[in-house]
This record gives C-alpha cells, structure tokens and sequence, in this order.
C-alpha cells in the first residue's frame, strides 16, 4: 500500500476541518471541525511513522490525542460560560473586540 | 613734566611676576566677598531685609572700600616689583592642559580699579539711601548694587580671561538688572532688554578672544597669555586684538554698539551714575589696557582702537549737543569721554597711563554730574527735559556748586581734574599723528559747548518750569556724597598728577612713555584751552543770552540726527533687526509648512492607513481564520515552490 | 535508532508491496467513510447530525490506524474520540440546546466562497507537497514493533523512556483542564434557591397557575409530539417539548372532535349555571 494514499486522506481531511471552520457558525460544530484538522494531523502522524519505521511519530500523535482532549473539556466549558450569559453559541455574536 | 625722562620707560611685558598673596594681601578676596555676601543677603532675604537692607548694602560697599584703602596702603609699603600679588583660592576648571585657578591678581591697575569702584560706589550707595527712600524695592536695590560692585570687583582682579569673563558677564546681568528696574515702564523693559542684547554682541568678541587665546598660546592665564605675546604671529594677534575690542566696544558703548547707552538712562539716577558713568563702561578700557601687551605687538589692531575712539568721542559729542533729556545728554558725554579713553589706549605705551587716569578722573567728575542731575530730577518732580528747566541755581546752591565743579573738570579748566587727564590724552593723541590730536581737541571744543549749554539751561538763564513743580535742595544724604565727589573732581587730576604720581604707579603694569611733541607741552595746553573756551562761550551765548525754547525747535539735519543718536538705531534696525525678522518669520513659515508639514502629513498618512486598515479587524473570528489560512497556505505553498 | 533504521531499510524490500489487497481494501472503504463523514459534518444543519458524523469519520480513523500497525493508537482513538470527547460534545449539545439549528446563510461577506478557494488551494498544495516530497516506499513499523515484542511495547518504551517528562506534563496539562473546566462551568449563586414556596408563588403570578394539560390529552394520539388541546379545543404548542415542535406531524383538529368538546363545553357551562341557580 503506497503511503502517500493516507497523506492525501489526511490533506482532504484537514481541508475539510478548516473549511469547517471557516463556514460554520455554530461554535461548537466549530470545535468539531477543530478535532477533524487534529485527526486528520494524528493520521498524518502515524502515516509518517510508517513511513520512516519508527514509533515517534505514534508518541506524538498520543500526546496529541492528550493535549486535545484537554482541549475540549476547558473549550466546551467556555462554549457553556458564553452560551449562559449569551444565550447563543454562535461565534459571529461574539464579535465586540473590534476597531 | 620735565622731570620725567626717557628712562622711565617700562615696557609692560618686563612687568615683575607676580608673588603669591600672604600676610595683608590675603585679604583680597574680601573685596568681592562683601558685596556678594550683601547682594546674597538682600537678594534672599527677602521681604524681611527690607528695613535695615539698603545700610546693609551701603555696609557691604563701604566694608569692601576700607579693605580696599587698606590693601593699597599695604601695598604702596611693597618694593616696585613685589606689588603684584596672586590669590589662589581654588582650582576652577581642570581638564587635561586647559587649567584656569580662580587665583586674584592684585596689582597697580587693579588695586586703581578697585578704589575707585569701592569709592565711587560707596558714595552712590549712601547717595541711593535718599535717592531710593520712596521706591518700595529700594532693598532690592542695594541687591543688584552689591551685586553689580561684586561682579565688578571680579571683572578687575580676575588673573584670567576667562575669570575675566564671569566678572564681565555679571556685570552684564546687574546692569541688565539695574536698567530694568523700574520694569513696569515699557520703555525700561526694552532698554534693558537692548543693553543686554547689545551687550551679547560684545560679549561673543571677548568670548572669541578667550578662544583664540587658548588656541594660540594655550593659556588664558594673565601670566601665560602675556609673556608669549612677544612670540606669537601678528596675524593671531591682531585677530586676538580685534576680538578683544568688539568685547570692549559692547562693554564700553563705543562705536558700533553705541545705542545701547542712551537708553539705558531709563535705570534710576545713581545706576546711571555708577554703571553707566563711572565704572561699567570703563571695563573695555580696562580690558584693552590690561592686555597691552598683545596691543603692543598688533599695531593694526592698535589703530582700529584709536579709529573706534576717535569716531565715539566725536558721535558722543555731537549727541549730547542736541539732547534736551538731562541724563541723555550726560550718556552722550560719558560716550564720548570713554572715546577719549579707548582712543589713549590705542595709542599704545604712550596712552594707557593717561587713559586709566582720565578714566578715574571722569569717574569722578561724571559721577558727580549724575548725582547731580538725579539731585535736579528730584528736585523736579522727575522730570529730565532740559527745557523745562532754568534758574535751578537759585533754588539749589550746592548741587550747582557740586554739578559746576563737574561741569569745570569736564571741561578742563585748570586747576580742576579734567584739564590734568584730558590735556594728557590731547597730547599724546598729536604725538600718534596730526589728524587724531585734532579730533580730540575738536572733541574737546565740543564738549565745551554741549556741556555749557547744559549747565546753563538747567541752573540759569529763564524759569521754564512747568506749574507744579516746587524745587528745593536735596536731603544731606544726597547733597554730601555729591560734595564729596566734587572735591574729587576738582582737587582729584592736581592730587594723582602731581609729580606724575599716577603713571609712575602704574607704569609696571601699562608702561610709560613721555609724548614727544613738536610744540611744548605749555602751548599745547594753551591751544586746548582757547578751544574749549571757545566752545564754553558758544555755548553761553546761545543758550544764556538768548530764550531757550519750551519746545525743542524742529532744527537742522544735523540737529535732527544727533536726536535720532546719529541713525544708530535705524541702521541697527535696517541691517540687523528687519532682515532678522524677515529670516525668523520665514523660519517660522519653513518650520510650520515644510517640517511640521512633512510631520504631520506622515503622521495624517499613517493615520489615515490605519483607519483603513482598522477595518479588517471585524471582530468575526472567522475572519481571522480565514487570514490565518491564507498565511497558512502561502508558508506551504512557499516550502513546495522551493522544494520544487 | 540509527540500527533500528538501518534495520528497517533492509528490511523494506521484504516488508512493503504495493499489492496488499487486504491492506487496500480496508484503506478505500475506511477513506471514503471518513470522507463522507467530515462532509456531513460540515453541510448538516443540526450540530447533533454533525457530531453524529465525525464520530463515524474517528471510527474509520480508528481502523485506518490499525491498518498503519498502530494498533495502540488505534484503541486509544476509539476510547478517547468516539468514546470521550464525542460524548462530551453531545452532552454539551444537550445542555446548550438540541435543537438549535444553523442557519446556512453566509453573513460574512465573500466569507464562503474566500474559505472554499483557501481550502482548496490549501488541500492541493498539500498533495502537491506530498506528491513531490514523498517519493521512496515506506519502511514499515513491522521491524520496530518486533524489538520490543509489538506495538503497545514499543510505545510504551517510548512514553516512559525519551519522552517522560512530556508525559508527565501532560498529566500536569489534563489535571489543569479538568480544574479549568469546573472553574469554568460552575456558576456562583446570586440569588438565594428558589423553594417550593417561591415556585408556587412564581406560577400564580405568571397567570396559568395550573398544569397544562398532559401531551395528548384531548387529542386523538397519544404521542409526545401531539399537542394537547386547550379547553376550548385549540391545540397548544406550549404541551411540546421544543425540540418536536413544528417536528411532528401537523396537527389538524378532528371537526368530530371539536363538536363534542363544545358540546361538553357547553353542557358543562349550563350545569354551572344550574349550580349557581340552585346555590342561590
């Protein structure tokens, strides 16, 4: 199986997420398409591990699965905070730090 | 006079060393400490030295006088060569071999100079006791008095240039000071503001002079700068010369910086007296006499001087005949009478003796006629016009015996002082040459008239006055330092001239030479005097014998230009203060369009920028991604553009 | 690791063939699941449907991981996305709102169709990269995964040799969002707890003291998403839970329905007013 087949994967994948990002209002939906662009880095990861032969490539994208999962607990309790004072999850609503 | 000879001819750059101040001498720096503690108190002080503060000034000066007649009698006990005497107090500036002490000298012309500011100066300050009772600042005063004795008391016993120079510029600042007095006036706020600026002109030639001394002989010292005169070039000295004489000709009002005197009567009486008479003005004097030794080997420089002299007597002169403001007549005068000086210090060995002695001599005498004309002005509800004047004689005997014993000295007649130092410089002048003798006798003539015509409009002739005026003779106070000064001036050229006692005292430091002439010396007296009598009785005649006008008469162009002080203003005004202002205000124009332009239309334009550029700060956090993105995508598509 | 390398280049030719059809075929399927999922994700209106769907784009990751011999990674995906942080995502969505719905219309001006070039351009340069850069075959993680005897050993090797201080940060890092996180939710009481008191009080005074009636009561189905019906035979939307509102099918009253409730109604009017007669 060529290797490149699932670095492409991982391309689309992230543009995916990103466009995600870009289009998507509803700030949790966001955060999702954050996670996908982390994924779609976390199978780029293991790719390149199996591409050189060796294991650090795994490590990192373990200690990326930690770090985003940290991410999504302290990011989904801000989501809540704003969406309590605000009534609303939509990113573009918190637009008040402007020119 | 024919006791002296040929031999007594010391040249000033064999003059004796100086030895180091002990024992009396030691006490020459409280010649300047009194007046500066005085000034320091009074100035400080404040509000509650008004009662006592003027006595505490008059204290200072006469204090500082004493110590003076002392250190001079210690002195006249010294051996000739062992009478200059250096104080060390303490090293000023050191930096790599630009060394200057603060160390006095004390010496024959100093000791000279020291006697007759303390001297004149404590009469004026006892003198401005009454003088002063009415004005409610009179302790401040005293103030700028001390300080103006205490700066000029540095002026004449500094044994550098550069001391020198604090001395001057003090001096500069009380006069300042002193002139501005009264400076709610409008017109004493710009007279002193003119003498100051005049002055500043001045100033930056002495001020090049101490620069091109270093440079030249790398000294500013007395000592230094004078015993390598001999080896410098000419050419350096003369620059040194010429620099020396602007610092002389600011100091001293002499042609070009002649305006500022005239109006610098607007200061009170005795400042006139004391500044603008009998000391300030003679530092230029001094300055050119106590550097004889560079004059000496800078011939060129030497007729510049006698060329500025001979033109500011002759201009003083003219500008007193046509004054009718009392004071403004008498600063012509003394104009004149300082070109008298300036114009014997040009002439080199031959004059600066009689310069000195003709500058203690007017000293005394012009003191007394200021002193005598604030007496009339005080008399006269404070008024200065000559034409409102009159008869004054009747109500005030002493001050016309006093301001006539003046008047006699600066006229000449013998036996009185001005005959002795004013027939001296005569001579010497027609020693240096026929065309400067006769510009002083000219001079002499004129002074003549233009003093008679004062005297008898103020003191005879008819009552002009106007109706509220009730004169009456001045508070003893006023009248004795007035009397005293008249004894001076008529007793005072017979005392210092007998047996050429002056010059052979001063002859270790300036020199002496006898002038050789082709009359005698007794027909030469005989020609000045005809001519002054002359000018005397011209004077008489017009202004005794026939009315005088209340209203100065429109007169002639002469007449007129001597009122406008000969076009000394309007060419100041033309040459240097409308070309000044044209360059300021396109100064300004520059400075606002061109470099606040550029400023502020970098500042517009960056401003303007930014309010465009603030807009893509929209607050949408997807916005921002978006950017993130696209600066994502260019960093990728850099590394694969260069992988390719 | 330099013998490990070298290892593992000469064990290339040995280990990698293009021809592993398992191998492919696993990758097609799990490639276009996860495709289709990050899709769904981004063109579904509602954020439940969303998370729905990129949970199915982290399984097919899982396999994808598993198919890259790394199968401890493969675990932990499932375990910590689908199971972790996918069910916090849809615990959020409950607490914040089930229903909310996107609205698809763009208010960003030139936002959309800017973010589809970047995209794009962003998604070829990256293959471009790929393509360009990676041009000698895979090595293969079978020899790495051998010398510690698989491939949790191996990781393990790694996580707690080389890399333990970064392992323990990380546990510094999970404790810190876990306190974060409570700091972040909790909510400091103002105003005292309202009782049972307080809530009667409230009800009386916003004007409906009473219950509404039940869902389906009245009504001829007894589903959650039927309206009840108000007294006088209106349904009202207010005996709905918000998310089935409008959701339901749309419920036109029975004429035969509305007959009878009037007719009770009025029968019931008259009794009072026999009640009120006889009372007085």
């Amino acid at each position: 199986m060529n290797p490149s087949n699932y670095l492409y994967l991982s391309a689309v994948l992230f543009a995916i997420g990103a466009l995600g990002v870009l289009v998507r209002r509803n700030a949790i939906v966001v955060f999702m398409c954050v996670e996908l662009m982390l994924n779609a880095c976390n199978l780029a990861f293991v790719s390149f591990s199996r591409v050189h032969g060796n294991l650090d490539g795994q490590v990192i994208a373990f200690f990326v699965m930690v770090v985003a999962a940290s991410e999504v607990v302290v990011g989904l309790a801000i989501i809540m905070t704003i969406f309590r004072t605000r009534r609303s999850a939509s990113v573009d609503e918190a637009n008040l730090l402007k020119y | 006079m024919s006791t002296f000879s040929g031999a007594l001819t010391h040249a000033a750059d064999v003059a004796p060393a100086a030895v180091a101040a002990s024992g009396l001498f030691s006490l020459t720096w409280l010649l300047i400490g009194f007046p500066l503690a005085g000034a320091a108190v009074l100035l400080l002080w404040g509000r509650r030295s008004d009662k006592w503060g003027h006595w505490l000034g008059v204290l200072a000066s006469a204090a500082s006088f004493v110590v003076a007649v002392v250190l001079f009698f210690g002195m006249l006990g010294q051996a000739d060569d062992s009478r200059t005497v250096r104080q060390h107090l303490f090293d000023w500036i050191a930096v790599g071999t630009f060394n200057v002490p603060f160390d006095l000298r004390l010496d024959q012309l100093s000791i000279t100079f020291v006697l007759l500011i303390t001297g004149v100066g404590t009469l004026i300050h006892i003198y401005s006791v009454g003088y002063m009772s009415h004005d409610p600042e009179r302790r401040k005063f005293f103030g700028y008095l001390n300080l103006f004795v205490a700066s000029m008391l540095l002026l004449v016993l500094a044994d550098n240039f550069l001391l020198l120079y604090v001395g001057w510029e003090g001096v500069g600042l009380a006069s300042y000071l002193l002139i501005g007095f009264w400076f709610v006036k409008q017109s004493a706020a710009v007279a002193s503001k003119k003498a100051f600026i005049v002055n500043r002109v001045g100033d930056l030639g002495l001020s090049l002079a101490v620069m091109l001394m270093f440079i030249t002989f790398g000294s500013v010292t007395f000592d230094g700068v004078f015993a390598q005169a001999g080896s410098a070039s000419e050419s350096s000295l003369t620059w040194i010369g010429l620099a020396l004489l602007l610092g002389a000709c600011g100091k001293s009002a002499q042609f070009p910086l002649q305006s500022w005197l005239l109006d610098a009567m607007e200061g009170p009486t005795p400042v006139s007296a004391l500044i603008h008479a009998a000391t300030m003005v003679t530092a230029g004097v001094y300055l050119i006499v106590r550097s004889n030794a560079i004059f000496n080997a800078a011939p060129t420089a030497q007729t510049v001087v006698v060329i500025v002299g001979a033109i500011t007597l002759l201009m003083g002169a003219i500008i007193g005949c046509a004054k009718d403001d009392i004071k403004k007549a008498l600063a012509g005068s003394t104009m004149s009478q300082i070109g008298y000086m300036i114009l014997a210090a040009g002439l080199g060995p031959v004059g600066y003796a009689f310069a000195i002695f003709h500058l203690v001599v007017h000293g005394f005498f012009k003191a007394d006629m200021f002193l005598g004309a604030g007496s009339v002005m005080h008399a006269m509800n404070d008024q200065v016009g000559m034409r409102r004047f009159g008869t004054i004689r009747s109500w005030m005997i002493v001050t016309w015996i006093t301001f006539g014993a003046g008047y006699l000295a600066i006229l000449g007649i013998p036996p009185f002082a001005g005959f002795y130092s004013k027939d001296r410089i005569i001579e010497a002048a027609f020693s240096r040459g026929i065309v400067v003798g006769l510009v002083t006798v000219i001079g002499a003539g004129i002074t003549a008239f233009y003093m008679t015509r004062l005297f008898v409009m103020t003191f005879h002739g008819k009552k002009r006055w106007t109706d509220d005026v009730h004169p009456h003779e001045s508070p003893s106070i006023m009248v004795v330092p007035m009397a005293i000064l008249a004894v001076l001036s008529a007793l005072g050229g017979f005392l210092l001239a007998y047996n050429n006692a002056i010059f052979e005292w001063l002859a270790p430091v300036t020199g002496f030479e006898e002038p050789h002439l082709a009359i005698s010396s007794l027909g030469m007296e005989g020609i000045s005097l005809v001519v002054v009598i002359a000018g005397a009785a011209l004077g008489w005649f017009l202004y005794d014998r026939r009315p005088v006008a209340e209203i100065a008469p429109a007169g002639n162009f002469l007449t007129r230009a001597a009122r406008a002080d000969l076009y000394g203003d309007a060419v100041n005004e033309a040459v240097f203060m409308r070309p000044g202002q044209y360059l300021t205000r396109s100064l300004v124009w520059v400075d606002q369009r061109v470099v606040d332009g550029a400023v502020n239309g970098v500042a517009a334009t960056i401003g303007g920028l930014s309010g465009r550029a603030r807009r893509m700060q929209t607050g949408f956090t997807r916005s921002y991604a978006l950017s993130m993105l696209g600066g994502a995508a260019l960093v990728v598509a850099a590394l694969v553009l260069v992988r390719l | 690791m330099s013998a490990v390398s070298g290892l593992a280049v000469a064990a290339v030719s040995t280990v990698e063939t293009s021809g592993n059809t398992g191998e492919n075929l696993v990758f097609w399927v799990c490639a276009i699941i996860s495709v289709v999922g990050a899709l769904g994700m981004l063109f579904s209106r509602r954020a439940v449907h969303s998370a729905l769907f990129i949970a199915s784009t982290m399984m097919a990751l899982a396999v994808l991981y598993v198919s890259l011999n790394a199968q401890f990674l493969g675990m932990t995906q499932i375990v910590v996305y689908t199971g972790a942080v996918m069910m916090l995502f849809l615990f959020v969505l409950m607490i914040v709102g089930v229903d909310t719905s996107d609205s698809l219309v763009e208010t960003i001006k030139g936002q959309r169709l800017a973010s589809v070039l970047f995209a794009l351009a962003f998604a070829a340069l990256l293959i471009a990269g790929i393509g360009a850069g990676l041009t000698h075959p895979a090595v293969g993680l079978d020899a790495v995964n051998a010398v510690d005897g698989g491939n949790v050993q191996g990781i393990a090797h790694l996580v707690f040799g080389r890399y333990l201080f970064a392992f323990e940060a990380t546990s510094a890092l999970l404790i810190t969002a876990a306190l974060g996180a409570m700091v972040l939710a909790h909510r400091e009481r103002h105003t005292p707890r309202k009782g049972q008191q307080e809530l009667s009080r409230d009800r009386v005074r916003s004007g409906s003291p009473q219950n509404l009636p039940g869902p389906g009561v009245y009504a001829r189905h007894n589903a959650v998403g039927t309206p009840a019906l108000l007294p006088d035979g209106t349904p009202t939307d207010r005996s709905v839970p918000e998310p089935l509102r409008g959701v339901s099918a749309a419920f036109t009253p029975n004429p035969q329905d509305s007959a009878r409730v009037n007719a009770l109604a009025a029968g019931l009017a008259a009794g009072a007013g026999t009640d009120e007669e006889s009372q007085s």
